[in-house]
This record gives C-alpha cells, structure tokens and sequence, in this order.
C-alpha cells in the first residue's frame, strides 16, 4: 500500500534551558486511507513529533517523506505550499481568525493557494460545511459559535484544500463527551468515505482504541 | 507566488476591526504632513517674499567706480626704491571722474550680450531737498524709468502715482515716502531741490515711492535720467552706475570678474552683495525641515506602537495562518501592506489638510507698513513640496510597518499553538 506520511531516524534536542533529547529515533510510517493515533504521557514528545511531520517544525535530524517526497532541508516558503496544499491541521483549540466569518475562515487556505476561482472556493467551502452539518453557520462570525461547532469549522478548513493526510493535535481534548464523538464520528467518516488519512495525537484512551492503529510513546521513543 | 487580493483582505479585515487604532495611526501621519505641507509653504512663501523684497531692488550685477587708494603708490614706481623699506604716511583716495568711463559704450554693449535681460544707466547725485528753511540730505537716483519698470518692481513700489507719468514729464520726481511724509507733500505738490553746489530746481511729484525699507524710503527719490543730468550741468554720458539684470543669476559671479578686467570698474555681484540674506533663507528652511521631520518620525513612532501591539494580540492568528500555509513573506505583507495603507490615507487626508491650511493663511490679512504690496499672508503652492510630504509619509510609515511585520515574519508558529 502507498505510504503518505513516512519517517525515517528522526532525532530532535531542545536546547534549553539544557540539552534534552525529546526524540530518539523515531521511524514510522502512515499509510494512504490510515486512521492512526499516537498516545502517550505529558512529556513523551507525541506533540513534539507531530510538529515535525507537519513541517512547522524543521530543527530535527532524519528523514521525513511525504507523498513519496522527502521535504526534510527545503525552504521554509516551499514548506509553506506543501503545507497548504497537502496537510491539513487541526488543534487542541480551535484556532479561528475570530473577526472573519466562518466560511472565510474556511476559504482562506484555498484563497492562498489559489488553484481555483473564488466561486469554486466559495462552493468547495460550502460542501464541506454542509457535509459537518453547519452549513447553516457560514456567514456568522467565528467568534459567535459554540466550541463544539468552532471545533468544526476548523475540520472544515483543515479539508478544504483536499490534503493527504490531516493532522490534529488532541482536537477532542477541549470539547465535552457529545462533541468529541461527533468530532471522532466525522475523522471516521472521512477515513471511509473519502480514505483520507488520518493522524491524530490524543489523550482519550476511548477515542485511540477505536482508530485503525495505536502508536504509543514513551520518553522519546515508539515503543508499539 | 503572492496572493495580493488575499494579504490584502486580511490586511483590510484588521484594519477595520481595529478601527480605533487605525483612526489614530491615520490621524498620527495625517497632522505630520498636513504640518509639514502648511509650515514648508508659508515658511517658502514668506522667504521668498523677503528674497523678492531685496532681490528686486538688486541688479544681479551693479557697475560703478569705487572710490579707493591707488594699489600701487608712486614710491612703488621709482626703481631707487626697489628692495627698500617704504612707508608712505596719509594715503588719500586715487584722483578719478565719479561717472563711469564710456559709459554709453559699455551699455551698448551688455544690451548686445545674449545673456543680459537689460542694463541701466543710472545716475545717483546727492542733493538736499528744500522744505522751507529745512534742508534734508538724501539721494536722487536719475533712472530710465520704463527699462526699470521692465527689469525690477519698482512699479509695485510705486503707491502713488504711475511710472508713465514720471516719463512723460521733464522734472518730475518720485519721492520717497518717508520724505513725502516728513515734508507734507502729496502728489502734484511742487519741491524744491538743491545740488551740493547751491543750485536750486523745482521739481513736481508725479508718484511716491516705497520700498519698504525705511531708510531708503527716507532719503532717496527717482527722476528721469535727463532731469538729473541736467540739474547737475552733466552731458548724456555722464552715468555713475550701470544696473544688469541676467537671465541666469548663475552667471552674475563669473560675468561680473570679466566685466571688472575687461572695462576697468567696479563690478558687484548680487550674491556678494546679498550673501546674509541667503544664509537667513537657509537657516529658515532648516528650522521648517526640521520640525517637519520631527512630526513624522513621532508620527512614525505611532505606527510602530500601534502595529507593535496589533501583532502581539494576533500571535495566534499569525500562526494559524502560518500553520495552514502562509508563508512568513505573506505574514510580513500583510502587517506592511495595512501600514502603507495608514502612511497612503493619512498622507492624503494631510496634503488635503495642508492645501487647506495653506489657503487659510493665504487669505489671512497681513498689512503692514513696510511692505506696501503685500494684503496677505504670502504661501508658496509648490507642487514638488506635496510630492515629498507623500512619498515621505509612505516611508515613514514603510519603515515603522517594516519593523514590527518582521517580527511577525519569524514568529514560529509551533512555540505559539504549544503555547510555550
């Protein structure tokens, strides 16, 4: 099966306040339609590792391939438009440019890479809105909205680009026992219906016993 | 790549929502060049009033004969003396004729020079003027009055009376007004003049004449050329003064050295004769330079804070936006475009506010005695003055956007989104 998201020996260090090494080795691979999840405790550098395979962070050494690509060592405004175009990310909070409205909060990744006309973006924008069932929030500002449905325009602005692979940081981790279903509901609908894959850093034990693939983290290292 | 309809939207949004701030950045840029505009051109304006009130009165280059010692004294000619100590007791100015030598010659010929607007024969003659048993000394300057009309503004000096009627009179006098005052007399009055030697002319007065300048107006006096000559018993050659006007005042130094070799006189230029009158203009510009750029740089200072503190409360956007794709370039045009955009409608709110002022001050009443032509405030509407306020509003507010969208460039987004 073809291999979106491959990790080859990375090793990062943070350098203060004294040198700590977070990652030690880290080789894994994420395959295309993959729901998988990464756990482990406060400190064991899930988060860290993530911030690596999302390409924001580039201070680590190894090998990371994307699409089959190694994007490790380019240049931080290439890094940007593979970003834009091929990952799509979301948080712990929502993270919405609170005084733009919702659909142009969801537009705006599309706008910037701009392979389509604004009417496209418009309906792209639209769809996946209807398709998180808060079509009917589009034009409010996103600082009106509950958590809950904030959690959701962030998906939609995560897949509006139609990435590779979406990346969240514990996205249920602020939400409410109803809301972190319905969010996990709709990773798993986009796993099956579209075959996106997935790779979510969670806390939830409930939540990563019901993805396709568990890797759990301790003190710097996969362990399983 | 950049996507200017999308940097530009978000610019927008931030201005709008921030509108506070925005309203007073804008104003910040707004009053620095509405400041700068008002002050350079009522500051220009009011040099080059007073540069005219002098400048007009100054022939660019002024021919006559100095009455001064001999260089070489005759002990200097006697070979005997060569090599011995000389001293020569009680040196006296060197015998000459005060009118100038060939003087109609030298006229025909500057008239000829391409580059002389006009020449003027004047003839200055020291007389006293008669007012009962009060002598008063002064001056009266024999002039070919239409030629001077021509190339000064002694028309606007003239607040009485025409320079036409002086020219179709045989002994008229333009008196100076402070004389006119002294002695009572107005227009169509009758004066009586005496030479140094006695004579005694009467003389009607077709115009008063004010300069501005007391101690002008005080003593000196214009009549035609001919009336002068005649009253002092002198031929038509007889001219103590030549006045040249130049088509470029660049030329005056270098033509005024070569005038001095070439006919043996005493030839001035206007930037001898005037040169404290420049450095006065100089400092003036300065001080207006100065307090100009002074407001902007606080006017600078404003926007700096400002989009300081408007990249501190958008940290958050900034990452998410660098998280979905922005580049640190498209952050930076964000933050610079929504200054430019600050420096672009302030600077034309404050050109506006600076033409406005301007005409304001134009129209302001400004009447003064010493200056008889001036009704109100004098403003120099230089078109070049509004280009650089503009262009320097847009730097200013360039360079104080380009500090704090910088910072926000090199933000990285993963320290802000992990919140460490």
């Amino acid at each position: 099966m073809k291999l979106i998201l491959e990790a080859k020996n990375i090793n990062k260090h943070f350098h203060k306040p004294q040198d700590f090494h977070v990652l030690k080795d880290i080789t894994f691979a994420v395959k295309a339609g993959e729901f998988a999840s990464i756990m482990g405790k406060s400190g064991s550098g899930k988060s860290t590792l993530l911030y690596i395979l999302s390409t924001m962070d580039t201070d680590y050494t190894g090998k990371l391939h994307l699409n089959g690509e190694l994007v490790t060592g380019k240049p931080h405004r290439e890094l940007s438009q593979i970003r834009n175009k091929n990952i799509g990310f979301v948080f712990q909070f929502h993270y919405l440019l609170s005084e733009f409205s919702v659909i142009e909060n969801v537009m705006l990744p599309a706008k910037k890479l701009s392979e389509k006309c604004y009417a496209e973006i418009e309906h792209d924008a639209h769809e996946k809105l209807k398709m998180l069932h808060i079509g009917h929030l589009a034009k409010q500002r996103a600082s009106r909205i509950s958590g809950g449905e904030k959690q959701r325009v962030a998906i939609a602005r995560a897949l509006i680009n139609n990435p590779a692979i979406l990346m969240g940081d514990e996205p249920t981790g602020n939400l409410d026992s109803f809301n972190a279903e319905n969010v996990f509901q709709i990773f798993k609908q986009l796993k099956e219906e579209q075959e996106l894959s997935l790779l979510i850093v969670t806390h939830d034990i409930d939540f990563a016993q019901r993805t396709d693939r568990i890797i759990q983290m301790e003190d710097g290292r996969i362990t399983s | 790549m950049i996507n200017w309809k999308v940097i530009l939207g978000i610019a927008k949004i931030h201005l709008v929502t921030k509108l506070k701030s925005t309203v007073t950045a804008t104003l910040g840029v707004t009053f620095g060049i509405g400041a700068y505009i008002t002050l350079v051109s009522f500051m220009t304006g009011l040099n080059k009033m007073l540069d005219d009130l002098v400048l007009n009165q100054t022939p660019h280059i002024h021919i006559y004969n100095e009455i001064e010692p001999s260089e070489k004294q005759p002990v200097a000619l006697y070979d005997d003396f060569t090599g011995a100590f000389n001293v020569v007791h009680s040196i006296k100015p060197k015998q000459g004729q005060l009118k100038i030598h060939n003087a109609l010659p030298i006229l025909n010929y500057l008239k000829e020079n391409e580059n002389v607007k006009g020449a003027t024969p004047q003839l200055r003659a020291q007389i006293f003027y008669l007012s009962g048993s009060i002598e008063l000394g002064g001056n009266l300057v024999g002039v070919d009055i239409m030629e001077e009309v021509r190339l000064s503004n002694i028309r606007d000096n003239i607040v009485d009376g025409t320079p036409e009627a002086l020219k179709n009179s045989e002994n008229g006098i333009l008196l100076g007004a402070g004389l006119a005052s002294k002695m009572s007399l107005s227009i169509g009055d009758r004066l009586q003049i005496s030479t140094v030697s006695g004579d005694i002319f009467p003389l009607k007065i077709v115009g008063i004449y004010q300069s501005g300048i007391a101690e002008i107006d005080n003593i000196q006096s214009f009549a035609n050329l001919k009336t002068v000559q005649r009253i002092l018993g002198e031929a038509e050659n007889f001219v103590t003064d030549i006045n040249i006007k130049l088509f470029d005042i660049a030329e005056a130094e270098p033509m005024s050295y070569r005038l001095e070799q070439q006919f043996d006189i005493k030839a001035t230029d206007i930037n001898e004769a005037n040169a404290q009158f420049e450095t006065g203009s100089n400092i003036r510009n300065l001080i207006t330079y100065a307090v100009s750029i002074t407001l902007l740089v606080v006017a600078g200072f404003g926007i700096y804070n400002i989009l300081n503190m408007l990249i501190y409360e958008k940290m958050k956007d900034i990452a998410i936006l660098k998280a979905t794709g922005f580049s640190g370039n498209d952050v930076q045009y964000i933050f610079m475009s929504q200054a430019v955009i600050i420096g672009f409608v302030g600077g034309l709110i404050g050109l506006g506010i600076g033409f406005v002022l301007s005409l304001l001050i134009d129209n302001a009443p400004f009447e003064t005695e010493a200056l008889p032509t001036i009704t109100t405030y004098p403003v120099n509407y230089k078109l070049g003055y509004y280009v650089i306020g503009f262009v320097f509003a847009l730097l200013s507010t360039g360079v104080a956007g380009y500090l704090p969208s910088n910072k926000a460039k090199r933000i990285d987004p993963v320290r802000i989104i992990r919140g460490t």
